[in-house]
């Protein structure tokens, strides 16, 4: 009974992560809609929001089923506090300029298309369902920002100067989504989760040949921001929720 | 705008078996961001299974002020149209 009642919990927090990096990252990129600098890249990033939506909807979904409090995917993203939030930081840093958000976009999906892909065999249906819809679009999004990438990083010198300063801006942030800590651990031992220091370990060498090809510079040797995987966010978070989520706040229940 | 990227046309094929149709145009530096472009605007839906793009400019075009010429003499030929044939359900699109 106790070890069930664990699992459950280490199971919810997975299920937060995933669907909190997303619904975080989504509501960021959404802000771009309108603003981006060329119709086409306005319209592919509203898709990939709009992707990642979706996908919120699925794990929050999974959340509140295995948390078994009645709360719905809307009630969790709508209703928690910052603290009970766990994206990783890297997802509520600002958009910057475009080369600021392509990074954090790139940064994130090197991660979370190899992450899908290693929970489409977890051991929990449940979490391989999901994993096995988001996966697709999860491997488009890193197409996308890797060729970004390499084509501004090794573009003009402007565009390089912009890249590289992302770089080293977002970089510190990268290492928090490969960083176990005992849910991990836990997850990763009942094959729920990928052990994350594999995940890591390509992650890394991925990024080590995308900014090669880009012509760009990772501070690889600077400190790891973390936290947020834990409820410890920067005070960006309380912006980006306090726009998300005044509607429901001011007007409680209300439905579209 | 000075530096305005290149524009392409854009063919879509709906499903196998279909021929490309054109779809609209957008811009893009270069062939291959034209395909992922495509792939945003045009194909959200479901719309397609293949892509082609290619550059405007690269296309010749009969010119509006032709078409007498060009299109008229066709008109009263009506022995050119097909439409004296039963064809049968089996065989699908032609």
């Amino acid at each position: 009974m106790t070890a069930t009642v664990k699992t459950d919990a280490a199971l919810f927090e997975l299920a937060l992560r995933m669907g909190d990096n997303a619904l975080i990252l989504g509501q960021r990129i959404g802000a771009w809609c309108g603003h981006a600098p060329a119709v086409e890249e306005d319209i592919a990033l509203a898709n990939v929001a709009l992707d990642l939506i979706g996908q919120t909807k699925m794990w929050l979904g999974l959340a509140g089923e295995l948390e078994g409090k009645g709360r719905s995917a809307d009630d969790l993203a709508f209703l928690r506090d910052a603290r009970a939030f766990r994206n990783a930081l890297l997802v509520e840093q600002p958009n910057g300029d475009f080369a600021h958000t392509l990074m954090r976009q790139y940064l994130f999906d090197a991660w979370h298309h190899p992450m899908l892909v290693a929970l489409k065999s977890s051991a929990d249906k449940r979490v391989a369902d999901i994993a096995e819809k988001a996966e697709k679009e999860a491997r488009y999004h890193l197409e996308r920002s890797e060729d970004l990438i390499v084509r501004l990083g090794d573009g003009s010198e402007e565009s390089h100067e912009r890249m590289q300063t992302a770089l080293d801006a977002l970089y510190p942030f990268a290492g928090e989504l490969y960083a176990a800590d005992a849910i991990d651990g836990d997850l990763a031992a009942r094959r729920i989760a990928p052990d994350l220091g594999e995940v890591g370990k390509r992650y890394l060498a991925s990024l080590k040949s995308t900014f090669e090809e880009a012509t760009l510079k990772a501070p690889w040797d600077a400190a790891t921001r973390k936290g947020g995987k834990q409820g410890m966010h920067s005070e960006e978070l309380g912006y980006i929720l306090a726009e998300m989520q005044w509607m429901q706040r001011a007007y409680p229940g209300a439905k579209w | 705008m000075k530096n305005e990227w290149p524009l392409w046309e854009v063919f879509i094929r709906g499903q196998h078996g279909l021929a490309h149709r054109h779809f609209g145009s957008l811009h893009a530096p270069d062939a291959e961001m034209a395909i992922k472009n495509a792939r945003d605007v045009y194909t959200r839906r479901n719309e397609g299974v293949s892509i082609w793009v290619v550059k405007a400019s690269d296309i010749a075009a009969s010119s509006p002020g032709d078409k007498e010429p060009l299109f008229e003499p066709s008109n009263s030929k009506i022995y050119r149209h097909p439409t004296f044939y039963d064809i049968p359900d089996e065989v699908g699109h032609m």
